[in-house]
């Protein structure tokens, strides 16, 4: 192999490399090339612009919301709809999920597999109780005739309530499969950064939360 | 009753014979081309034994060069399914005068504008723009693929169903009649109750998730991949323009999917965001879908600048004009974008203070507009000019581009606008800006890397030929239109009374006959190339003398892009080192760390596509089945771990030392 490489090395340098040659006849071979190149893993980066574009996605859905949320229709209001001590409720468990979900991740930094999945399932219960209190307030509204085609401010409050709901539903799924590949593979890189990307979706529900219950709940009570 | 049976509804939903277009003689016999050229490839592929390369090599590829070649394919194939659209509507619009109704009835003939519109944007002009940045964009900061190289394939497949959809509306149903962008009231369920608007709305969504991703995708591989010394201000200008323009497409496209959202709400779940009761406010959604519509623009033409960038350097055998200038230029124009959507409907009404401010935003976006092309002038100014078929289409933009940019600030003026609004003057300017623009710049950006991506160069006179017959031709469809629009004719219009506009759009039909043989030309051209391979062959790797680092591996570039990671000095890397003496190294080769391909993609992406299909006819159960099957299929490609594999070092060897005999033979 070598003696072919020394054969042809003669002829090699391009038809370009006369031009300009600045270091006469040696080339400093280290200024082109680097012998090992490793690019820096991508997935946080990327997990988070996928973050932002779901951002804007709810971005549309409250600026619908506030185009259209006091357009009633001689229908029901938000004040009259509202039933917030079980709003507050509801925010509790999901605040308090991302709470253990935090515990999960310190678990998970110590190497702990056991302790980092009954921290999850914690989080999935918690989740589950504010996705059955939520299904629970659609399904008495629509009970009352004020369902998403009653009026305009129905559809946008049960889209974009409708639309975080349905995130947290993904988020669950995503929990459960990550829990099972917790249990076969452990800690491996792999699925520490799949934990770590779920960990900033979940916060991530909660913060679009916070802007439901303050935007639409809070302020949807008032006159 | 004589109403079908409940489970037959849950099953087929409204899809019955009657969906079928038997009574049409054009959809017949385009369906009976089809299926024949259909049938035609199919018996190729298995004659030659080709199924098992085509599933390997291209379908399950992750090789981002791949990729890029199948986006090519995809906007040439779509190409000419919404260019036969625009020659329906041109010699419909020749004839239809008078006592003649010409040969389309408006109900035929408004799917045709819609899908028109609707094929060029999304699944020509977006494929071929994803497919130069996928293609060149990694070459060009010295990575070996993308950030995620599944999702890129991903992506691709999501693109090709999103389209895949928009064909079966040919022959399965009916297309939307209600323009490309489909404004409601009429795209609502009250004024639009067939499927066509459904086929829109799906179509869209699909191609539009792979779209987003490709974007994430693109920014993260540009962040984070480049070859070292590359800071961002030695980035190559067309990798600047893909960050920008993949930055506006993962800050516009959400906006698409939840104005398309809200649309399919409203016309399946019965709520009221954009209809005319209980409060719903049609107008949002012309807001909403030009917030997206806008931008979308700029994810265009922003990557052509790029091309052209790179072409004006190369074939002036100079550095760049103002470098910097152009950076500023595009980031100044990405942060624009977002604030001039209102300007496509002044006539709303919202006042002379909401007007005049986005009439102003949009007639600032001309300044730094202006300064690339001043900045491309000035490469040119005592370049050593080589007329190679790119330089050509560059110089073909420039004069073409200038004078669409320029009817544009003549709409930026509210008054103005008024009288021009959905005339055929807007229609001139934005094909003049869009063909002049877009579809010259994937032209020049086709015939400057068609040799890296193949191997050979394209036959130049070929070339020229389908340069001149698509610039001609451009101007004499086109220009007819500016004055009809400036004599007040409205666009969409399926008959005329005055006969005195006829000779008008006679001459815009002949002209859409140059483009024609423009396009027929490339095609040539591209058999031809392929006949005469032996003699248009790279063996360079650097045909053209280029400046950035694609040039600098071979042509096609080896699986893994670079034996080795260049180090980067300059903005103009390849240049730089050709100028210090490069030498190519010829040992220490080392085992390199690949992506492995899956077929994941496909197998996603074909089943959102049957979730649509069966959205689009109420087919409610094989809906629910199609997309649990497509979730079970997203957690079952996430249970693979093994996703990558070592290139090793004999191999890479075995592929340079190739490389270097040829060199040896030829150079």
């Amino acid at each position: 192999m070598s003696d072919s490489i020394a054969s042809t090395a003669g002829q090699l340098p391009l038809a370009t490399a006369a031009a300009g040659h600045p270091s006469g006849g040696s080339v400093d071979r280290t200024r082109f090339h680097v012998l090992h190149h490793h690019p820096e893993n991508g997935t946080l980066l990327g997990f988070w612009l996928y973050l932002m574009s779901d951002c804007l996605l709810f971005a549309c859905l409250f600026a619908a919301y506030a185009v259209l949320g006091r357009n009633y229709a001689a229908g029901p209001t938000g004040a009259q709809l509202f039933n917030l001590p079980v709003v507050a409720l509801n925010t509790t468990f999901l605040l308090l999920s991302s709470i253990t979900y935090g515990f999960a991740m310190l678990e998970s930094q110590r190497k702990r597999v056991g302790a980092t999945l009954v921290w999850l399932a914690v989080t999935a219960l918690f989740g589950a109780g504010f996705l059955t209190l939520e299904l629970g307030e659609f399904a008495e509204l629509i009970e009352k005739g004020a369902g998403p085609q009653r009026s305009a401010f129905l559809s946008s409050f049960f889209t974009l309530v409708g639309t975080h709901g349905l995130h947290v539903t993904f988020g669950m799924v995503w929990l459960f499969t990550l829990m099972v590949q917790l249990a076969r593979h452990g800690l491996t890189a792999a699925n520490r950064r799949r934990l770590m990307c779920l960990s900033m979706f979940w916060h991530f529900l909660d913060v679009v939360w916070i802007g439901v219950f303050t935007f639409v709940y809070l302020m949807g009570v008032l006159p | 009753m004589g109403e079908p049976s409940n489970l037959q509804t849950l099953l087929l939903g409204r899809l019955g014979w009657d969906a079928i277009p038997i009574h049409e003689p054009i959809l017949v016999g385009t369906f009976v081309a089809v299926a024949l050229g259909g049938l035609a490839v199919l018996a190729a592929l298995t004659r030659f034994r080709l199924w098992g390369p085509l599933w390997r090599d291209w379908v399950t590829s992750i090789d981002h060069k791949r990729i890029g070649i199948m986006y090519m394919v995809f906007g040439v194939v779509m190409l000419l399914r919404g260019f036969s659209d625009a020659v329906l509507m041109r010699a419909q619009q020749a004839v239809s005068f008078g006592s003649s109704h010409g040969f389309l009835p408006p109900h035929h003939y408004d799917q045709i504008f819609t899908a028109h519109g609707m094929i060029m944007i999304f699944f020509v002009a977006m494929p071929f723009v994803v497919g130069l940045m996928n293609f060149v964009v990694p070459l060009q900061i010295g990575a070996r693929d993308v950030a995620f190289p599944w999702l890129n394939n991903f992506s691709f497949w999501m693109t090709v169903f999103g389209g895949v959809l928009v064909m079966i509306s040919l022959f399965v149903g009916e297309f939307a009649r209600t323009g490309w962008l489909a404004y409601p009231p009429l795209s609502g369920i009250e004024f639009s109750p067939d499927v066509g608007v459904d086929y829109y709305i799906w179509s869209l969504q699909i191609a539009g998730v792979g779209t987003l991703l490709s974007g994430v995708n693109l920014i993260t591989t540009i962040v984070k991949m480049r070859a070292p010394g590359m800071t961002l201000m030695k980035m190559p200008v067309f990798t600047w323009t893909a960050l920008c323009s993949n930055i506006l497409i993962v800050a516009s496209f959400p906006v698409l999917t939840a104005a398309l959202a809200l649309l399919s709400l409203d016309r399946y779940a019965g709520t009221h965001f954009f209809t005319n009761e209980l409060g719903g406010n049609a107008m949002m959604y012309v807001n909403l879908i030009w917030i997206w519509g806008h931008p979308e623009v700029y994810i265009l033409v922003l990557p052509v600048f790029g091309v052209f960038s790179e072409v004006v350097a190369t074939f002036c055998g100079k550095k760049l004009f103002g470098y910097s200038s152009m950076v500023y230029a595009t980031v100044v124009i990405t942060i624009l974008s977002y604030l001039v959507w209102l300007h496509h409907f002044f006539t709303m009404g919202s006042g002379a203070s909401v007007n005049s401010f986005f009439g102003i935003t949009t007639m600032i976006i001309s300044i730094p507009t202006g300064a690339k092309i001043f900045n491309w002038l000035f490469t040119m100014y005592r370049g050593r000019i080589r007329f190679e078929v790119p330089m050509l289409w560059t110089v073909g933009f420039m004069v073409t581009f200038v004078i669409g940019g320029m009817t544009g600030v003549m709409l930026a003026v509210p008054p103005a606008d008024f009288v021009l609004h959905n005339s055929l003057f807007l229609i001139a300017h934005f094909h003049n800006v869009i063909i002049g623009g877009v579809v010259f710049g994937c032209m020049a950006g086709i015939n400057y890397w068609f040799p890296k991506a193949f191997g050979y160069r394209l036959d130049p006179v070929w070339g020229k030929r389908s340069f001149w017959f698509w610039l001609v031709g451009f101007w004499v469809a086109f220009t007819p239109l500016y004055v009809l629009g400036l004599m007040g004719v409205t666009r969409r219009l399926n008959h005329f009374d005055d006969p005195s506009l006829q000779i008008w759009f006679q001459v815009a039909a002949a002209g859409a006959v140059l483009i024609a043989l423009g396009i027929g030309c490339f095609l040539v051209q591209l058999v031809v190339s392929w006949q005469k391979r032996e003699e248009l062959r790279d063996h360079t790797g650097d045909p053209w003398g280029g400046r950035t680092l694609e040039w600098s591996t071979a042509s096609p570039p080896p699986d893994y892009n670079f034996a080795f990671t260049p180090m980067v000095h300059d903005s103009d890397a390849w240049a730089d080192m050709k100028r210090h003496g490069y030498v190519r190294p010829l040992e220490g080769f080392v085992p390199i760390h690949m992506p492995r391909n899956t077929g994941a993609g496909f197998v996603i992406a074909a089943l959102s596509a049957a979730c649509g299909f069966a959205l689009i006819w109420h087919m409610w159960i094989p809906a629910a089945l199609a997309f649990v099957a497509m979730l079970t299929a997203i957690i079952v490609h996430t249970f693979n771990y093994d996703r990558d594999y070592h290139i090793p070092a004999e191999d890479v060897i075995r592929t340079e030392d190739q490389r270097t005999r040829m060199l040896a033979q030829h150079v």
